[in-house]
């Protein structure tokens, strides 16, 4: 069959259009141009200028705990959320499943900006606490689909032959669905993680002092010009953080 | 397993995230549309008593350019990012299983990237001393004095860039289940390759073109770090306002008031698609 050109032509432009920018910051990571808008020779300079800047392996840390605590709540919340969506049907899980969707499509600032009326409103001080809430919030509904998706894959049958076998109940959610489902919460975790360590609009408005976050440090550091280059090293490092998750992700995601 | 242990079981599962969902999100937004109806305290917080002067305040001609210009640059940036992404997903489900995970990759690694790198990386390429200006000029395609940084074009490019990848990803996820069988039996019963995209491909869809609509046009109506990074003082959206409100002005009532406003404008374009899913379920179970 005869195809026509044009889809291929808009897919080539779309992933040059999203890829360009990001390549452009890369290769400047390694630009002595201060501006980047020419090739003024390799250097590591903006690399040992980042390794040097106390503050933000500080921030690092900051977000680092955030977002391995916060991840494994969301999939712990998240899993049991998915499992109990996909085994019940009733007005409950309808407004289970409501819950779960909504907050995917709730723009970041008016849910950074309801937490932050609750927290003003019942008077709890801003800081690693109500940042913690905020990305556990955020990142459930995430994990959930993924989980979700995961048990939809999976073959019920196999629990009834392990009942047939002889295995009691926890037995065979223990030793048969656990296992199963677990790449899927896996890469429920994983894409939490790097939700929690990219937010920056939410944790804006729900941070405290003392706890800024990388993203919060990337933006005051936005700020001075001088920082800049400096950013195009710790942004690349970011990225290729983020390559290594997502392929990690995909790994665990395929069908087997 | 009897009906009794069943229920209890439900619950216990569902208990965890439905209250945590019901404490962290549906109280927060309750309270936002209640603090829009109580006073100030001049320490940032909220006062005690009930007033409808947040309500008169939000109500200023003043704000009706920048609802205005909310609901255009969302627009637009909903049509192109479906524009690009219908025939981008088409292209993605008819490659082989390799080619299709690499595309997904290319389309999710910029989707997880930090957002303000993504801005930021626009902003360096957009920069008057950066490298697109430069070859701009050299091509001579733009006058020396050109400035491409502070501008509402440069707000709707960074918005289209930074939606994008939720417009592609709903669509894949229907493109990858559609039949293409289904485009063939069009081309042998004489439609041409157009004919059989926009009648046959496009309403086979139609579920994940409507998710992704309604995921780029609610996403784009909330931003407002692109305006401030890469847009100049009259490119405000109303999401700049409710972040001015409460850092800048620490006038915690007003930016409820707005951002009530927004939820409700969030509310309606979810609620008009959570019924057509309904009704559309409904119609293919009759």
């Amino acid at each position: 069959m005869k195809r026509s050109w044009l889809p291929s032509l808009i897919t080539l432009v779309v992933v040059v259009f999203l890829f360009a920018p990001l390549v452009v910051l890369v290769m400047n990571s390694f630009n002595a141009s201060r501006f980047g808008g020419e090739w003024d020779g390799f250097t590591w300079n903006w690399y040992e200028k980042l390794w040097a800047a106390d503050e933000v392996w500080e921030s690092l840390a900051v977000t680092l705990k955030i977002a391995v605590s916060a991840s494994l709540a969301s999939m712990i919340l998240g899993t049991l959320a998915a499992y109990a969506l996909h085994c019940f049907r009733s007005w409950l899980q309808d407004v289970h499943q409501m819950l779960i969707t909504v907050p995917l499509v709730m723009p970041d600032i008016l849910m950074g900006m309801s937490l932050l009326a609750l927290f003003v409103i019942s008077g709890v001080e801003t800081g690693l606490l109500t940042i913690w809430i905020a990305h556990v919030t955020f990142c459930l509904s995430f994990v959930t689909m993924v989980v979700l998706g995961r048990l939809q894959d999976f073959d019920f049958t196999l629990i009834d032959a392990a009942r047939d076998l002889g295995a009691t109940r926890t037995q065979s959610v223990r030793k048969v669905l656990l296992p199963l489902l677990l790449p899927g919460v896996l890469a429920g975790g994983l894409l939490a993680f790097t939700l929690s360590i990219d937010d920056y609009v939410i944790t804006f408005f729900v941070s405290g002092p003392g706890t800024t976050t990388l993203p919060l440090r990337v933006a005051s550091m936005m700020k001075t010009s001088r920082s800049l280059p400096v950013i195009n090293a710790l942004s690349t490092l970011l990225i290729g953080s983020t390559f290594l998750i997502a392929a990690l992700s995909f790994r665990l995601q395929r069908r087997t | 397993m009897n009906a009794e242990s069943g229920r209890s079981k439900q619950w216990l599962l569902t208990l965890p995230s439905l209250a945590w969902l019901g404490v962290f999100f549906v109280i927060p937004c309750i309270l936002v549309i209640v603090t829009a109806f109580r006073p100030a305290d001049l320490q940032g917080g909220v006062g005690s008593g009930w007033t409808l002067e947040t309500i008169h305040a939000v109500n200023n001609p003043a704000y009706l350019p920048i609802i205005w210009r909310t609901l255009w640059l969302s627009s637009i940036t909903t049509i192109v990012c479906v524009a690009l992404a219908l025939p981008m997903t088409f292209q993605m489900a008819r490659v082989g299983p390799r080619m299709r995970q690499v595309l997904l990759l290319f389309v999710v690694i910029p989707f997880l990237s930090n957002f303000l790198i993504r801005i930021f990386a626009w902003k360096s390429l957009l920069h008057p001393e950066g490298p697109l200006t430069r070859l701009l000029h050299w091509l001579h395609l733009i006058p020396e004095d050109a400035l491409l940084l502070n501008n509402v074009g440069t707000v709707l490019l960074v918005l289209i860039y930074t939606q994008l990848p939720f417009a592609i990803l709903p669509l894949y996820a229907a493109a990858e289940k559609f039949d293409f069988g289904l485009l063939d039996a069009a081309r042998d019963l004489g439609a041409g390759p157009w004919r059989s995209f926009a009648k046959v491909f496009v309403p086979g869809v139609r579920r994940g073109l409507i998710s992704a609509a309604l995921m780029v046009f609610v996403c784009s109506l909330g931003q407002y770090m692109i305006p401030q990074m890469v847009g100049g003082a009259s490119d405000e959206m109303l999401g700049s306002k409710i972040a001015q409100r409460v850092f800048a002005d620490r006038n915690l009532p007003h930016a409820s008031a707005l951002a009530a406003g927004l939820m409700l404008a969030v509310l309606v374009p979810m609620l008009i698609v959570a019924v057509w899913h309904r009704f559309s379920r409904k119609e293919g179970a009759a």
